[in-house]
């Protein structure tokens, strides 16, 4: 569904992304691990259009979208979920919700919304009041639902569990895994290796902006070198 | 005598409320100072003044020609001074500022070569008609100013509060990034902003011209000025603070020259920079594009 072909990223002079390629099958959830300053944001970045490769290749259902922006890319089926949520602080969290269908035109916008404040029960408690009023959780929950409004075929998450209180962070691993089952593929970025290793088909571990490993999940999770070097630190 | 002055105040802070609300959108959207907003003003009066007197065109007439204009003046002014300067490596986040400068000098020359460096009157078929209410006179080209001034603010809230594409606008202003991740075009939008706010400046232009009926090359600067000494008073990008902050303005101008000293008039709006600086960095609303 999506391949990332040997692409080069970074900010201006700073090259980050050397040679990056990897590849999400349709239906899957797929994962990025890899130290503080990786890339594994800077990989997203072009994933997704905010930032531009240097060099390389993407492409998406069998279509060239390297250097698309990130709304052409949105209309083809790829939403990010960046890290740090980006929830819009003034705006309220019904707002939040249909600028997630910005780019829709048809006629289910409705229902979808209903949908969703059913599925966060604690969103539609609070759907009047201003985003940025909301704690980390609740805005990770409004984040991924409003990218959800936007029916994306490929839903991108940066980070979705960074600074989450454990219980919530399982909460987070159970509605990525959802999301997935009823049809979404996902690529997942993470510190929080066991777990989202644990949801996930496959894995690959970015090194100072270069793959260095790849695999099924469950031999990521069983490989002792791998565990040791970058998922050792935090277990769960 | 009281309630005369405070109709003249809310008139001509209305007005001030229009040219700020010009300046916060851009501000919203690009995080800089317009300092061309204050001569796309000044050309809307000229516009304004020739239509209805060099052309005897009705006033709505000169309204749609400003608008026109001023709205064209928008799009140039992004496209050409502003757009090739922005995410370009190595240009310096003043680079805009800079060029919305040069902007502005190059308009009131222009005005100088089109319209000549005098005062130019604007005459309206109404100006003499006022209503005397006991012993309070109002004149009806107050009323007509005060009922646009306030009709373009109701339209601008509800556009920005309801409306696809002004929703858009405010999630650009929010976040450029995050907006253009949920699918806003945003360099559409930021050019759509620009011509926006240029339009209400045109608009303005006239409506100063009709209180005043005077318009000079000048007159670009000082409204300018005070267009941005409303703005930090009320809260950089803040829709309503540039509302109140233009009625504030408007109505302390008034006051002063009616109980002070006219002469310190055009300082009021400075003063009050410097106080709220000093005590309310963040001005009124210290906040983003919101309803
Ligand atoms: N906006 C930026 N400008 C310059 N360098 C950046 C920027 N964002 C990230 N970097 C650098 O790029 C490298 C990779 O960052 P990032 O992709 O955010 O890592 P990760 O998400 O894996 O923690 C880091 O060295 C970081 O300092
Ligand atoms: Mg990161």
């Amino acid at each position: 569904m999506l391949e990332v072909s040997g692409i080069h990223a970074g900010y201006g002079k700073i090259q980050v992304l050397k040679d990056v390629s990897l590849e999400v099958e349709e239906g899957t959830i797929v994962t990025i691990l890899g130290a503080n300053g990786a890339g594994k944001s800077t990989t997203m970045k072009s994933v997704s259009g905010l930032l531009k490769p240097s060099a390389g290749k993407i492409s998406f259902l069998g279509e060239d979208v390297t250097g698309l922006r990130p709304d052409q890319l949105l209309r083809k089926g790829i939403a990010l979920v960046p890290e740090g949520r980006q929830i819009l602080a003034g705006m309220t969290v019904l707002e939040n919700l249909e600028m997630g269908a910005y780019h829709r035109k048809d006629s289910e916008i409705d229902s979808d919304l209903n949908k969703m404040l059913e599925r966060f029960p604690i969103l539609k408690e609070r759907e009047k009041q201003l985003g940025g009023t909301l704690s980390g959780g609740q805005q990770q929950m409004l984040a991924i639902a409003r990218a959800i409004m936007s029916r994306p075929k490929l839903l991108l998450l940066d980070e979705p569990s960074m600074g989450l209180a454990p219980l919530v962070v399982a909460d987070i691993f159970k509605i990525i895994k959802e999301i997935n089952q009823s049809g979404t593929t996902v690529l997942l970025v993470e510190q929080n290796a066991r777990q989202a290793l644990k949801i996930s088909d496959k894995g690959y571990v970015l090194e100072t902006g270069k793959m260095v490993a790849s695999g099924n999940a469950t031999e990521l999770l069983s490989d002792a070198r791998i565990m040791e070097a970058y998922l050792g630190k935090r277990s769960s | 005598m009281l309630i005369e002055q405070l109709i003249n105040g809310l008139t001509l802070g209305s007005i001030y409320a229009i040219v700020a609300l010009g300046f916060t959108l851009v501000f919203g959207v690009l995080g800089i100072i317009n300092m061309a907003h204050g001569e796309i003003f000044m050309f809307g009066a000229f516009i304004g003044v020739m239509i209805t007197s060099t052309l005897n065109a009705p006033l709505w007439v000169a309204f749609l020609g400003a608008i026109i204009i001023t709205a064209i003046m928008g799009y140039l002014l992004e496209r050409f001074a502003l757009r090739p300067l922005r995410h370009k490596q190595g240009v310096s986040h003043l680079a805009p500022l800079i060029s919305t400068i040069g902007v502005s000098i190059l308009l009131e020359n222009l005005s100088h070569h089109l319209f000549g460096a005098g005062n130019h009157p604007f005459r309206t078929s109404f100006a003499e008609i006022s209503f005397q209410i006991g012993s309070i006179t109002i004149y009806l080209v107050q009323i007509v100013i005060f009922v646009i001034s306030i009709v373009l603010m109701l339209v601008l809230t509800f556009w920005l509060g309801k409306t696809r594409a002004g929703k858009a606008l405010r999630a650009t202003a929010e976040n450029l990034e995050t907006a253009s991740l949920l699918g806003v075009d945003t360099k559409k939008t930021i050019l759509m902003t620009v011509i926006i706010a240029s339009a209400m400046g045109g608009i303005a232009g006239i409506l100063v011209g009709m209180a005043f009926n005077s318009v000079t090359p000048q007159m670009g600067l000082s409204m300018g000025l005070k267009g941005l000494a409303i703005i930090i008073l009320g809260g950089m990008g803040s829709v309503r603070g540039a509302m109140l902050g233009g009625l504030i303005l408007g109505l302390a101008e008034t006051f002063i020259v009616v109980y002070g000293d006219s002469g310190y008039r055009d300082a009021i709006a400075f003063l009050a920079i410097i106080i709220i600086l000093l005590i309310r960095p963040q001005g009124l609303f210290g906040q983003k594009i919101s309803t």
